[in-house]
C-alpha cells in the first residue's frame, strides 16, 4: 500500500504528495504527521502538492484540518505548489482553508517558514506569539 | 399538383425570358431611383444572371425545393447579392425586394397564358408565390447569417482582449480587467491569472478594476474567488482601481473585502506590491 514520506529537515517536516490522493491514505498521513511533529518537535511542516491534480472536498478538508492540527501542536504548515485547477476547485466548494499559509513552490515555502519560525523564536514573551 | 401546372412556370420562365427582365428591370428600377446604392449596370447584370440561373433551375420541374441541388448556383447567386448589398448598406428588406419585385411581371405572364383557365392559373400564381418567398427568405437569412458570424467573432475577440495579464515587475503581475464580469468571463480571468502565477512565479498580483462599470454582489463574489484562488496558490492579491461610486456600492451591498488588500490606484497598488517584495528600496536606488 502507498505511504506519504514524510522527512525531517532540522527542525522541519517535508511531505510531498506524488501519489493520487485518496481517503484512507489523507487519514493515514494526518494519523502520522500529528505523532512525527510530536516526536521530532519539529516547528514547521511544508507539504507539497505540486503533483496534485485532482481533489474533491474531504481531502480539501484533510488539508485545512493536518493544518489546524500542526498548529494546536505549535508547528507551523505551509502548503506549496497548489495547482490552479486545485485552487478553482477548492474555492468552488467554498473551502477557503483559512489559516492554511501557502507559498508558490518549495523555496518560498521554505522562506516563508523559516521567517515565521525565526519570528516566534525572536520574540521574547510569549503575549506577542498571537500578532501573526 | 400536377405535372401539367408544375411546368407551366418553367416554360413562362423559358419562353418569355427576355420580356420578363425588361419588365423586372422597370419594376426595380422605378422603387429603387431614389436611394440609388447600387448602378443600373450592375443591378442590370444581377437580374440578368439570376433570370437566367432561375430558368435553369426550374427546367427540371422543381419549382418548390429550393434547398435542393438545381438551386445549387441560385442560391450561391442570392448569398453574393445579399453579401455585396449588405455591404453596400441595403436593408434585409431592401435586398428581399429583388427577388420579390419580380412577382409582378411574373404573375401579369402566369395570367395571360392561363387566361382560360381559372383553376390552374391560381395553382401556378400560388406555387410561384411560394418559390419566389422562398427565395427572397433566403436572402434575408443570408443576411443574417453574416451578422451572426460579425457578432461572434467580435465576442470571441471581446473575451481575448479582456484578459491580459501582464508583469509589471519581478514577481508582480497586473490584471487589468474592462468590460462587465459575469461568470463566464470570470472564468476565464481566473484561468490564465492563475496560470500565469504557475508559470512567472509571481508572488503578488494586481488586480485592476478600473475598466468595470458596475460591481454587483455577484462581481464582488467573483472577484473574492480569483483572490482566494491566488491565495491557495501561495499568491497574494491586490484590487486596485476600486472608484467612490464603487466603494459606495460595495460597502452597501456588506460585501466583505476586509481580508482583500484594496487601493485606489495601480500606482499605490504598485507601490505596495513593490513593498511587500521588498523590492522598493532597490527600485529608488536604480533611480538615482
Amino acid at each position: 500500500m502507498d505511504r506519504i514520506p514524510i522527512l525531517k529537515l532540522r527542525d522541519l517536516l517535508l511531505v510531498s504528495i506524488q501519489v493520487d490522493m485518496h481517503d484512507r491514505l489523507a487519514m493515514q498521513l494526518q494519523d502520522e504527521l500529528t505523532v512525527k511533529i510530536s516526536e521530532t518537535g519539529a516547528r514547521g511542516v511544508l507539504i507539497d502538492i505540486s503533483s496534485l491534480d485532482i481533489v474533491d472536498s474531504f481531502i480539501g478538508r484533510m488539508i485545512a484540518n493536518i493544518a489546524a492540527m500542526a498548529r494546536v501542536l505549535d508547528a507551523e504548515t505551509v502548503v506549496v505548489g497548489m495547482q490552479p485547477a486545485v485552487a478553482i476547485t477548492l474555492v468552488e466548494l467554498g473551502l477557503n482553508l483559512p489559516g492554511v499559509r501557502t507559498a508558490l513552490n518549495v523555496d518560498k515555502g521554505m522562506a516563508l517558514l523559516e521567517s515565521a519560525t525565526r519570528d516566534v523564536e525572536d520574540l521574547p514573551d510569549e503575549d506577542a506569539r498571537h500578532t501573526e | 399538383m400536377s405535372a401539367a401546372t408544375d411546368a407551366v412556370i418553367p416554360r413562362i420562365l423559358k419562353t418569355y425570358e427576355a420580356e420578363l427582365l425588361d419588365e423586372w428591370l422597370r419594376e426595380q428600377l422605378s422603387t429603387l431611383r431614389a436611394g440609388s446604392k447600387i448602378s443600373e449596370s450592375e443591378l442590370r447584370n444581377q437580374s440578368r444572371e439570376f433570370m437566367n440561373l432561375l430558368q435553369q433551375a426550374t427546367q427540371g420541374g422543381n419549382v418548390t425545393d429550393v434547398q435542393g441541388p438545381s438551386y445549387g448556383r441560385v442560391r450561391d447567386m442570392l448569398g453574393d447579392v445579399s453579401r455585396s448589398r449588405g455591404i453596400q448598406g441595403f436593408s434585409p428588406s431592401e435586398t428581399a425586394t429583388f427577388v420579390f419585385s419580380l412577382k409582378r411581371p411574373l404573375f401579369s405572364l402566369i395570367r395571360k397564358e392561363l387566361a382560360t383557365d381559372a383553376e390552374s392559373l391560381a395553382t401556378v400564381t400560388w406555387s410561384a408565390s411560394e418559390l419566389l418567398d422562398k427565395l427572397g427568405l433566403y436572402t434575408t437569412e443570408v443576411y443574417q447569417k453574416r451578422r451572426e458570424e460579425v457578432i461572434t467573432r467580435q465576442q470571441q475577440e471581446l473575451l481575448e482582449l479582456s484578459t491580459p495579464v501582464v508583469k509589471l515587475w519581478d514577481g508582480i503581475l497586473a490584471l487589468p480587467m474592462i468590460g462587465t464580469l459575469d461568470s463566464a468571463r470570470t472564468q476565464i480571468v481566473m484561468e490564465s491569472l492563475l496560470q500565469r502565477i504557475v508559470e512567472t512565479g509571481a508572488d503578488i498580483a494586481i488586480i485592476d478594476i478600473t475598466g468595470v462599470p458596475t460591481v454587483d454582489t455577484l462581481t464582488a463574489q467573483h472577484l473574492l474567488k480569483t483572490v482566494t484562488a491566488a491565495r491557495l496558490m501561495g499568491a497574494d492579491c491586490i484590487i486596485s482601481g476600486i472608484r467612490p461610486q464603487i466603494a459606495q456600492t460595495i460597502v452597501h451591498l456588506g460585501v466583505d473585502l476586509g481580508a482583500v488588500i484594496t487601493k485606489a490606484t495601480l500606482a499605490d497598488a504598485f507601490r505596495r506590491a513593490l513593498e511587500m517584495t521588498g523590492q522598493r528600496e532597490r527600485v529608488l536606488k536604480a533611480r538615482g
